[in-house]
């Protein structure tokens, strides 16, 4: 393709249009999730889908989930193990452990693995739908899809995630327990004491209440990018990526902002 | 099978009284990303009438019936389905109304994930007060009328181009809709499938007597629609001499440009001196 064709391909559209597209999918994604809460109040509930999700995104994403969480645990516990052994405190490295995984790692990388995997999967589901006309033909049967596809899967993300993230929690403490008793010669009971004693109520509040939030955005961005698709099979592939991005940095960055919010509510 | 019947005489009252169109398109307008798509449409599906859409690609029939089932809201305009207006409709009080009206999409919109039972059943099984052992008959029955009742238990991947119309058809007709709307039912199908599923539409008007809107750009589809009846005691269609009257009327539309240009009879379409339909006939 010469140089002019390729730049006569690209579609140029002024900074209002193109603030005017992302305030309109803002809107549509607010409106979208104020729905799939909105449907949990309204029949039919569809409980045999949110079953069914559950499975999919549950047991689905169980052995990632924990093979992340337990090697990210036993990698904290090796670089803390460098840092305290300079101070001779490598007694503390359960307490490290436990605090970096309950409050901060174990929610964030559940909550990016799931993504990564579920997203997508909606994503391109909804897309695949979409484009073969399934969603309209499910309006014309005269059935909303936002509470047949998106509440069931909204729900089931936020409470497998919730679950997930506690299995996870387990596996990162055993991942550095490991690293710990195998490599670094340190009681196993005193670690695991270490690491529980450590906990506190706000730790382990906060470290469940952001897989809430985390599960919120994995399904609600996935459905909305699904349902947003455009352009046949190459706008699945897009919407899937998209998907995936958005999901990921979204968790990241709402991370902080829970994190924080959670600081001044708990007064930790 | 229940057989629903309009008498005649009360299909020709139907045809000249407004408060018997069962769709009503008035000053209809919608365009999509700048380009103008229907400009100013406006027409009547009387109650037991079957109309056939026609125009080239991308001159908007498919819209037209998405426009009627509030799928899609138009920019400028009104749209009567079944006396209620979809334009001001809210979507949660549309889905009570898409469930007297059936269509079969272009593509037959099956749900892969789901057998064929499951999607002929969906209607049924959503509206969640038909028990188990009638959803089964009905589906059945619905699958016999196709010829298709032995895939009860398969996927629409299993199923070939032809026999996934059929199903879609089955769907459409399983809670016996006031109103059917056809997109393009035998587009992309060999002449033989696409005969037989003209044959079942013609059955599916004569049987049911419903009022449909038909969009194709076969226009042999549709004469022969116009000039075909469906014959129960033999089973089959028998040819209606010109002229004669036809139990569930037919008519024509044209779309050109975004605008309405032809809408009547088979003998006023025959008879039409405008050079753009005598070609698009020809």
């Amino acid at each position: 393709m010469a140089a002019g064709d390729f730049l006569s391909s690209i579609e140029l559209i002024s900074p209002t249009d193109f603030a005017k597209r992302k305030i309109q999918s803002l809107q549509d994604y607010s409106i979208l999730a104020g729905q799939s809460i909105a449907n949990l109040f309204r029949t039919p509930l569809y409980g045999a889908d949110m079953v069914q999700q559950m499975d999919l995104i549950g047991f689905g994403s169980l052995p990632i989930v924990l093979a992340s969480v337990f090697f990210t645990g036993a990698a904290l516990a090796l670089n803390s193990a460098t840092t305290l052994s300079r101070f001779g405190a490598t007694t503390v490295i359960g307490q490290l452990v436990s605090i970096g995984i309950v409050r901060e790692l174990g929610p964030v990388l559940a909550g990016l693995v799931v993504a990564g995997r579920n997203s997508s999967g909606m994503a391109s589901e909804l897309g695949s739908m979409i484009v073969t006309e399934q969603i309209d033909a499910m309006r014309a049967l005269g059935t909303d899809p936002l509470k047949k596809l998106v509440t069931p899967r909204v729900v089931a993300t936020v409470v497998m995630l919730f679950f997930l993230t506690i299995l996870g929690d387990f596996m990162g403490l055993l991942g550095g327990s490991v690293v710990a008793s195998i490599l670094l010669g340190m009681d196993s009971h005193e670690y695991w004491s270490n690491a529980w004693q450590t906990l506190v109520f706000s730790d382990v509040f906060m470290g469940l209440a952001k897989p809430v939030v985390f599960g919120f955005i994995v399904a609600t961005v996935g459905c909305y990018y699904g349902l947003s698709t455009k352009g046949g099979t190459q706008g699945v592939g897009r919407s899937t990526t998209e998907a995936v991005v958005a999901a990921m940095i979204l968790i990241i960055a709402v991370d902080v902002f829970v994190t924080r919010f959670l600081m001044a509510v708990l007064g930790a | 099978m229940v057989t629903p019947t309009l008498p005649a005489a009360t299909l020709e009252v139907a045809r000249h009284d407004p408060s018997h169109d069962v769709i009503i398109f008035e000053d209809v307008a919608i365009a999509f990303e700048d380009q103008v798509v229907l400009d100013g449409i406006s027409f009547r599906l009387p109650r037991g009438e079957t109309k056939a859409l026609f125009g080239v690609a991308g001159s908007g029939k498919s819209t037209i019936l998405k426009l009627a089932l509030g799928l899609l809201k138009p920019d400028r305009g009104h749209i009567y389905t079944l006396g209620q207006d979809v334009t001001q409709m809210k979507e949660d009080d549309l889905f009570e109304l898409r469930r007297q009206v059936g269509i079969v999409f272009q593509e037959s919109a099956l749900f892969d994930s789901l057998t064929v039972r499951d999607n002929v059943a969906f209607r049924l099984i959503e509206e969640g007060k038909v028990s188990h052992e009638e959803i089964e008959r009905r589906v059945r029955e619905a699958l016999r009328f196709v010829e298709l009742e032995h895939t009860v238990d398969m996927f629409p991947s299993e199923l070939s181009g032809g026999m996934r119309r059929r199903v879609a058809i089955a769907r459409a007709i399983i809670t016996q809709p006031e109103t059917l709307l056809y997109d393009s039912p035998t587009g992309g199908l060999d002449p033989v499938t696409s005969t037989t599923i003209v044959e079942l539409i013609i059955k599916q008007r004569d049987v049911y007597k419903t009022s449909s809107l038909l969009v194709t750009h076969r226009l042999q589809d549709a004469f022969v629609m116009a000039s075909h009846s469906f014959d129960p005691k033999t089973g089959h269609l028998r040819h209606v001499e010109p002229g004669a009257r036809i139990e569930v009327p037919m008519t024509f539309l044209i779309l050109h440009n975004g605008k309405v240009i032809f809408n009547g009879d088979v003998q006023e379409l025959a008879h039409t001196k405008d050079e753009y339909i005598r070609e698009f006939i020809s």
